[in-house]
């Protein structure tokens, strides 16, 4: 496959990367000769992968991540690692060890998270497309706040082997690109079957954008044009849809309830889930600095995670613990569960009479670097990111206009497999405004 | 409420471990997030099971895997082909 090489020394003012790779090798196929930066949180063999974490650095993953093996096979040339919120914790890209990734659109600001640096690569010009993950909108979020589209794909279409997990049940590896046909090409060499991952599913994706909408039912949901949401971002995102109308398409209001707890319920589940993967980050087989072969098992690994985790990460792995502690299980775990059984049943009602949803990606545009300091109010802006993991459902963000000279997102969520849907819409209206 | 003890208490369940400079913040930071999680509240009844869904197993076969070297690769402390741990006893 591979055999040819190209140069990528990029200047990258941004800090988009972690690792740069200057002489990638690249092969033959639909991506031949393409650099493709890929999330610092997916395993690429031979090629430092962090998860933007002081305890992972050094780590040389021993095999690639199903994706990455797709990517090589397509003749794609692995550009390098991008930044990120430690292990995919975060929505400004601000929680990673190595410093903050700057946002191309305001260096005083941030680019979202927690794949902000694929995104401020791409916002950047640095590369066409990067491969981000979304475990509650860390694909959406930073498309949204850099102004390019970005893909969460459908829970089980893109393999996730490889990827060091956080929150297995609602996190997906999707593609990010300049525009939505970049977006889709991306997304068609990544998704289909892979057995080593027990959720994926064999629902490969052919497509070609198109850009005919005639006769769409679109949702709008009052919880994604309510209080909290910044009301100028709520008037570009309605011209936005204004446009998909003059188009042929048809809106239908509608509402989704369980909105009022969706975010206690994702949070109650990422940090549950979170708890438990990262138990395997101790300094023994990978990471590091080994620890204290001298002391006690607890104090040993103690003093290595204390010292190699950041802030938010300790947080919640403490919260998961403590959530899913006897006594709290019911409270907080089981509740969360019942909850995301609502939201499902919400999106499964709406979606009997409607083809996609539409509303705001983010509920602002991207935050000041450091305005975000208190963990309750960034956990806040996940709010219409959320929904779409909790319930499993494809959703896309696409730049819509801008607000204070900072780009706004056009988040469009479809039914269970039907990417190829949420794509369309994004296209049509991408092409509609160029 | 849950206290600046039972915070420490939490860090030490989960091996985190917590800084004593960190704990006030900490404690501060969990609650609000707690008080937040109560929305939880107005949610009624038990999950139910998910419909539909069965074990997908496969068969044990043995396939070829990374090699002792490339296993030992990335630990940080090794000793005579072995990877060296902290006591357990």
């Amino acid at each position: 496959m591979a055999g040819h090489t190209l140069t990528f020394e990029p200047a990258d003012p941004y800090h988009a990367f972690l690792t740069t790779c200057s002489r990638p090798e690249h092969g033959h196929g639909p991506l031949a000769g393409v650099p493709i930066a890929v999330k610092d949180n997916i395993s690429t063999k031979g090629i430092e992968t962090t998860c933007a974490s002081k305890i992972l650095k050094g780590y040389i993953p021993p095999y690639d991540a199903h994706v990455v093996t797709l990517l090589r096979k397509a003749g794609a040339a692995i550009a390098g690692k991008t930044n990120m919120d430690e292990f995919g914790m975060g929505t400004t890209t601000e929680n990673s060890a190595f410093g903050p990734t700057l946002n191309p659109c305001d260096t005083g600001r941030v680019p979202g998270g927690s794949s902000g640096g694929s995104a401020a690569a791409i916002a950047g010009g640095m590369v066409r497309m990067a491969l981000g993950t979304d475990t509650g909108g860390s694909i959406r979020c930073p498309a949204a706040f850099c102004g390019i589209a970005g893909l969460k794909p459908t829970y089980g279409r893109v393999s996730r082997y490889g990827l060091i997990a956080y929150a297995n049940s609602l996190e997906q590896i999707g593609s990010m690109g300049k525009t939505v046909s970049d977006v889709a090409t991306l997304m068609g060499v990544i998704a289909g079957h892979d057995r080593r991952d027990s959720t994926s599913v064999d629902r490969p994706f052919a497509h070609t954008p198109k850009g005919e909408i005639k006769g769409l039912r679109i949702g709008i949901p009052e919880e994604y044009f309510g209080p909290g949401v910044d009301p100028e971002v709520a008037t570009v995102v309605r011209k936005a849809i204004d446009r998909l109308v003059e188009l042929g398409a048809v809106t239908v209001p509608c509402s989704i309830p369980s909105m009022q707890y969706a975010l206690a319920a994702y949070y109650v589940t990422c940090t549950s889930e979170a708890s438990s993967n990262l138990a395997r980050f101790d300094g023994v087989r990978y990471g590091g600095p080994a620890p204290d072969t001298k002391k006690s098992w607890h104090e040993a690994y103690q003093d290595v995670r204390r010292e190699g985790f950041g802030p938010e990460v300790r947080r919640r792995i403490m919260l998961g613990t403590f959530a899913l502690s006897s006594g709290y299980y019911g409270k907080y775990y089981a509740k969360a569960q019942v909850a995301r059984q609502n939201v499902k049943a919400d999106f499964a009602h709406i979606f009997a009479g409607v083809d996609v949803i539409a509303g705001p990606t983010m509920p602002s545009i991207a935050f000041r670097l450091g305005e975000k300091s208190d963990p309750l109010s960034m956990y806040l802006a996940d709010i219409l990111t959320v929904p779409a993991n909790l319930a499993g459902i494809p959703a896309i963000s696409v730049p819509c206009g801008k607000v204070r000279g900072m780009p706004v997102g056009l988040q469009i969520m479809g039914k269970h497999f039907e990417d190829e849907r949420v794509i369309d819409v994004a296209h049509a209206y991408e092409q509609a405004v160029i | 409420m849950v206290t600046e003890h039972e915070v420490k208490h939490i860090a030490e369940l989960a091996d985190v471990g917590i800084h004593k400079e960190e704990l006030e913040t900490f404690t501060h930071q969990f609650n609000a997030i707690l008080e937040y999680f109560d929305t939880l509240d107005l949610v009624r009844g038990v999950p139910a099971a998910e419909d539909g869904l069965v074990n997908i197993l496969r068969e044990d076969e043995i396939e070829p895997s990374l090699t002792q070297e490339e296993v030992l690769r990335n630990a940080p402390a090794r000793e005579d082909g072995f990877i060296k741990a902290p006591r357990v006893m």
